[in-house]
């Protein structure tokens, strides 16, 4: 039963583990794809 | 407080204890992924213009998990007919290492998390085309045409020809003529490639109930169906040549992956009983994943490295 428990634990800390680090992926890809998209932006200003 | 079977198999202590990050991972089958990533980045490179490659990798990301979403959630529902294939009865859900819920909410936040990622970071054109891909799989696919007719890996294969369509889409927000042709290729060579596995797995589908080719109209029918596909392959191939998307390069691949593969759908064609029967099917079937994997990769090393203008176009004006 010990085992068990200290099985269900371990997945699921390696779960939520992994749910953290594709977060921080989303948060990091969305950040740098602004960056980006406002850097072209600023590159080149629109011109009337 | 839940009784606790001090008996219980290790898969029903694997499955109380809920699945692994790996058993997720396999869920997603890694190795559609990668060729759905591979032909998605070849239609992105060969569009005209230049993308950021922030964008590109972000497109390629979410054209993976939504490739990723779609496995998940065809491997939900066809958890019935995996449990009854030898091939599929190791796969998470029949094999009771992660449940049929939580593959379906794990499926349904990777589609729809893709498509708004997609449509927010690349553009809407791509998103939509991811989204009618995913949709396209697991509704009419999986859904509908696997169960009930032989032509399903015909009409479903729509869903896994798309992806160079997606790529070219995040590129240039447009779908085109350029697209459609890589779109035509793969969903050619899909029949072929999936009914030589078929071949091989006959007795397997036929226990599952699922109607493939050889199932429901036999072996001989199904030889001849791939070597009909293959001949309709072999020249196909070479269109991205005729349009100019593909120059010497590419068109040489083309000419000689084509001759090669309707060698090996003929040999399939010709050897119709015991070991060497099998092997032509099994031959056919590694080649056509290198077919597929080669062509396209001649188209990405000549678009990727601007071969094209520097090679003799002796077929393009």
């Amino acid at each position: 039963m010990a085992d068990e428990q200290d099985e269900r634990q371990r997945r699921q800390r390696m779960r939520s583990l992994a749910i953290a680090w594709a977060l921080i992926g989303i948060v990091v890809l969305f950040f740098v794809v602004t960056i980006v998209r406002l850097g072209a932006n600023v590159a080149h200003p629109l011109v009337r | 407080m839940a009784e606790v079977n001090l008996h219980a198999s290790p898969e029903a202590l694997a499955a109380a204890a809920g699945g692994d990050v790996a058993e997720y991972l396999a869920l997603m089958k890694p190795r559609v992924m990668f060729l759905v990533v591979f032909t998605a980045l070849v239609g992105l490179v060969a569009a005209p213009g230049s993308m950021h490659p922030v964008l590109a990798i972000a497109a390629l990301v979410c054209i993976a998990v939504g490739a990723g979403a779609a496995g998940v959630l065809n491997m939900w529902y066809d958890a019935d007919i995996d449990a009854r294939m030898a091939r599929t009865a190791a796969r998470p859900v029949p094999r009771g290492a992660i449940s049929a819920d939580e593959a379906r909410a794990f499926g349904t936040v990777l589609a729809v998390g893709s498509v708004i990622c997609l449509g927010l970071m690349v553009n809407w054109v791509a998103a939509g085309l991811l989204a009618l891909t995913i949709g396209f799989y697991l509704f009419v696919y999986t859904m509908w045409l696997k169960r009930r007719t032989p032509q399903n890996i015909v009409i479903g294969g729509a869903a896994g020809a798309v992806p160079p369509m997606i790529g070219w889409a995040a590129a240039t927000g447009t779908v085109s003529l350029e697209g459609l042709v890589l779109f035509l290729i793969i969903f050619i060579w899909t029949p072929p490639h999936f009914w030589a596995l078929a071949l091989l797995r006959t007795r397997d589908y036929a226990r599952a109930g699922v109607p493939m080719l050889p199932v429901v109209h036999g072996e001989d029918e199904t030889r001849r169906q791939i070597l009909i596909y293959s001949l309709i392959l072999a020249p196909l191939g070479c269109l991205p040549v005729l349009i100019g998307l593909g120059h010497a390069l590419y068109g040489a691949a083309a000419v000689v992956l084509g001759v090669l593969f309707v060698a090996f759908a003929l040999a399939c064609f010709r050897e119709r009983e015991g070991v060497r029967a099998e092997r032509a099917a099994k031959n056919l079937f590694a080649y056509s994943v290198l077919y597929l994997f080669l062509l396209f990769a001649a188209l990405l090393v000549e678009q990727g490295f601007g071969l094209g203008s520097s090679l003799p176009l002796f077929w393009t004006s």
